[in-house]
């Protein structure tokens, strides 16, 4: 371990300098609390550096007992070396909704990682969970019972439902379309077994944003994606219009001409919306948030089948349903999840995203597999070609004798 | 003493959370204002008024360090505080005069304010070198290196015009899901895997043929022993081989990097959300402070935040002038890279002649 001793970390040193917060700071605090794992992982990294390649390999089959998912398995390749780290698994710890925390939760929190764990977290995974950044196999049931024994429970990992997140919603936001908060904790409630236990073909992420500002971006980053928006007028309270624009906006420039749907006039006195051609952007409300809100007739809009490149290629979210109330017991919501898992179940490939399955059947067929009718808005345009399929046609023979029409589909 | 094992239990219950002013104005929030970098005060329809501090952290932190975020939240705020979405912590205040002592202890501490309003928040970022198997970069560092540069847009002294935000991943997974920010940093695998000794005992071979999403692997067979073969010229270096057979390493200290996107965003404000677009296909990985992607970073903000009108974000910045334009004010490279070749390609041809001549 001649590099551990001799060598230093200066690379990682360097790190350590400039205004923003650094994270090798983070792990030499807690090596200087006594955790060797830290100063090892210190000095791995450092070889990282030197070398340019990672030193982690593949993780097994580790978890705790009756749950398949929460534990990510990961070993180094140079475990002779740096022993203390020779196995240094994640625990993914669900998050409360909107990252909510009391110092009492967090110390409770750092208890436990102190005594089972490396003490190192990321405050948050990007899929929400709070992670508890390395530990040997032997802790992962005793971390789980304690984290249990507290009201802390594990989140998702490989191909089952991923631990839900949500934005800040009505907790701190006046343009929560809909109770984000409550929505993500309902559902992670509700699908407790889909989260721990996977057994879909792959993984499943689900995205609460209050409003279409969409803070956790889950239009990008969901399968499905729950989008805060209304149907009525926007709320406009003309004196804090008529404010910004002494304090010296332009609203005809910044405001109206920005927006995607040319809606909103200002005409020096009044600032007037075409609601019915507005598409809830947000633009204006964002622009002049003391003078326009939402309306009150609130909901969300679902869209389905976000992911990142791999396997087939990124993809956003498209529409599967343009207005949906969400009020508990969220039941609108459950169900069509309920039917899209179990079209995606039957016919999904291992492996295969909710929306590269759409792609691959199309959006018309998978609607229908789900039960819901096609409408304009889950298009960008009708269809330009004309390879148009029909799944029957008729015979002239076939007609006259009144006979059903016959399948064009080979079966 | 034994308990028993519990197990499904969820997680905690969010309200049990919240503080007080929240709970009471919880839904019936009226209005927010930005006060100053790094603070916004929102105001109930009931007139209360609730100040949020947003700070930076790095992403990984050490429980020593959570330990100090809650006796500060004691200190100022009853102990109550969040996380963002973009890794930021959130003290949650009902005092404005507590504010600026809050914000000096974060400062003694190590933790600038900002991130709030027309600003450059803080990276969303993946675990890089620091804890991944398929990392073709390190996050945390190059994370730090860009956000030494460019922390005056985080803090608020350097003004822009609207929302800029960065998202690193340090492979094609995208933990980060980078693919729709404003500037993405995306570490990259340039050379096919190389096969190893003994596939056949680790992978199950038709998963791994079944996982290339170009046709790029075939059954082969060597002295006997059943295996794959990869044809080189059909590979992209996506690694999904990998995810499911660790005996298919991509990673390689000479071709391995990071490349830069720009233009993404997935807020319905104004333009619809968008895909980030290739800006620089490759930069060598350069330890322990990435110089080039520190540089290009900065000049790809610099050229917006001059060029760029208020509200106007990156993609839509770029829709404006044209890419053409954006290559020019950059300076950098346009090459064949730069031209898309899988399986919506030609959606991304220019066709038609309205060109900036």
């Amino acid at each position: 371990m001649a590099d551990k001793d001799s060598n230093g970390t200066p690379m990682l040193d360097d790190l350590e300098k400039g205004p923003w917060p650094s994270f090798v700071t983070q792990i030499k605090e807690m090596a200087a609390e006594g955790k060797e794992q830290c100063g090892q992982l210190l000095h791995m990294l450092e070889r990282s550096y030197r070398d340019k390649v990672g030193h982690w390999k593949h993780g097994g089959i580790v978890g705790v007992r009756g749950y398949g998912g929460g534990v990510i398995g990961r070993y180094n390749d140079l475990k002779d070396e740096y022993p203390a780290i020779a196995h240094f698994h994640t625990l993914r710890v669900n998050q409360p909704s909107g990252w909510f925390y009391t110092s009492d939760a967090l110390r409770t929190i750092c208890d436990i990682w102190d005594e089972h764990g490396s003490g190192l977290t990321n405050m948050h995974g990007a899929t929400g969970d709070l992670v508890l950044l390395g530990t040997t196999s032997d802790e992962l049931e005793p971390t789980f019972r304690a984290l249990t024994e507290h009201g802390f429970d594990l989140g998702g990992s490989g191909s089952d439902m991923r631990t839900p997140s949500a934005c800040v919603g009505p907790a701190r936001c006046e343009w929560a379309c809909y109770d984000t908060l409550d929505l993500c904790h309902d559902i992670t409630m509700t699908f407790q077994d889909e989260i721990h236990r996977p057994a879909f073909p792959y993984k499943f992420k689900l995205k609460c944003s209050g409003c279409p500002n969409d803070c956790v971006g889950a239009i990008a980053r969901a399968d499905m994606s729950i989008i805060g928006t209304w149907r009525d007028q926007i709320r406009i309270d003309q004196d804090e219009v008529r404010a910004y624009a002494e304090g010296g906006m332009d609203i005809d420039r910044d405001v109206c001409r920005r927006c995607p749907t040319g809606c909103c006039e200002w005409d020096g006195k009044e600032f007037v919306v075409d609601d019915s051609n507005c598409v809830k952007c947000m633009h204006c409300i964002n622009a002049m948030p003391k003078a326009l809100r939402p309306g009150t007739d609130t909901g969300a809009t679902i869209l389905v089948g976000a992911k990142a490149p791999i396997v087939r290629g990124a993809q956003l979210s498209s529409v599967i349903v343009p207005f949906m109330k969400l009020e508990p017991p969220y039941e609108e919501l459950k169900d069509l999840a309920a039917r899209i898992w179990e079209f995606w179940g039957e016919h999904g490939k291992n492996r295969e995203r909710v929306g590269e399955l759409i792609e691959r059947v199309g959006l018309g067929n998978f609607l229908e597999a789900i039960g819901v009718e096609p409408t304009p808005e889950m298009v960008a345009h009708p269809r330009d070609n004309p390879y148009v399929f029909y799944e029957e046609y008729y015979e002239e023979e076939a007609e006259e004798e009144g006979a059903q029409p016959q399948s064009g589909v080979p079966t | 003493m034994e308990t028993q094992r519990r197990t499904d239990i969820g997680p905690p219950d969010f309200r049990k959370f919240l503080p007080p002013i929240i709970k009471s104005n919880y839904g019936k929030w009226k209005y927010h204002e930005i006060v100053k970098p790094g603070v916004m005060v929102h105001v109930g329809e009931s007139g209360d008024r609730l100040f949020t501090v947003r700070a930076a952290s790095p992403r990984l932190l050490g429980t020593k360090r959570i330990r100090k975020f809650s006796e500060l939240a004691d200190k100022y705020c009853g102990g109550y505080l969040r996380f963002t979405s973009r890794h930021n912590v959130e003290f949650l205040l009902t005092d404005e005069s507590k504010t600026d002592p809050l914000i000096e202890d974060l400062a003694a501490l190590g933790h600038p304010v900002g991130g709030i309003g027309p600003a450059i928040s803080n990276i969303v970022h993946t675990q890089g070198w620091v804890h991944c198997h398929s990392a073709a970069t390190d996050a945390s560092g190059v994370v730090k290196a860009v956000m030494d540069d460019l922390h005056e847009y985080f803090d608020g002294t350097k003004q822009i015009p609207g929302k800029l935000r960065i998202a690193l991943a340090c492979c094609l997974n995208m933990c980060g899901a980078v693919h729709c920010s404003d500037i993405a940093i995306l570490g990259v695998h340039r050379r096919p895997p190389r096969v190893q000794k003994g596939l056949n005992k680790t992978c199950e071979i038709p998963n791994v043929i079944a996982a290339c999403p170009t046709g790029a692997i075939r059954p082969a067979s060597v002295d006997g022993v059943p295996t794959v073969e990869i044809d080189e010229g059909s590979c992209m270096y996506c690694a999904n081989c990998f995810s499911v057979c660790p005996a298919l390493p991509l990673a390689d200290p000479l071709n391995d990097g990071i490349s830069i996107w720009v233009g993404g965003k997935v807020s319905n404000a104004r333009h619809e959300p968008m895909f980030s677009k290739l800006a620089v296909p490759f930069i060598e990985n350069d330890p322990p402070r990435w110089p080039e992607v520190v540089r290009n970073v900065r000049n790809i903000v610099e050229v917006w935040a001059d060029g760029a009108r208020p509200h106007e974000r990156m993609g839509e910045f770029i829709e404006r002038i044209g890419w053409p334009k954006f290559f020019e004010l950059t300076g950098i490279e346009f090459t064949k890279q730069h031209i898309d070749d899988y399986r919506y390609a030609g959606l991304s041809y220019k066709r038609s002649a309205q060109l900036r001549q």
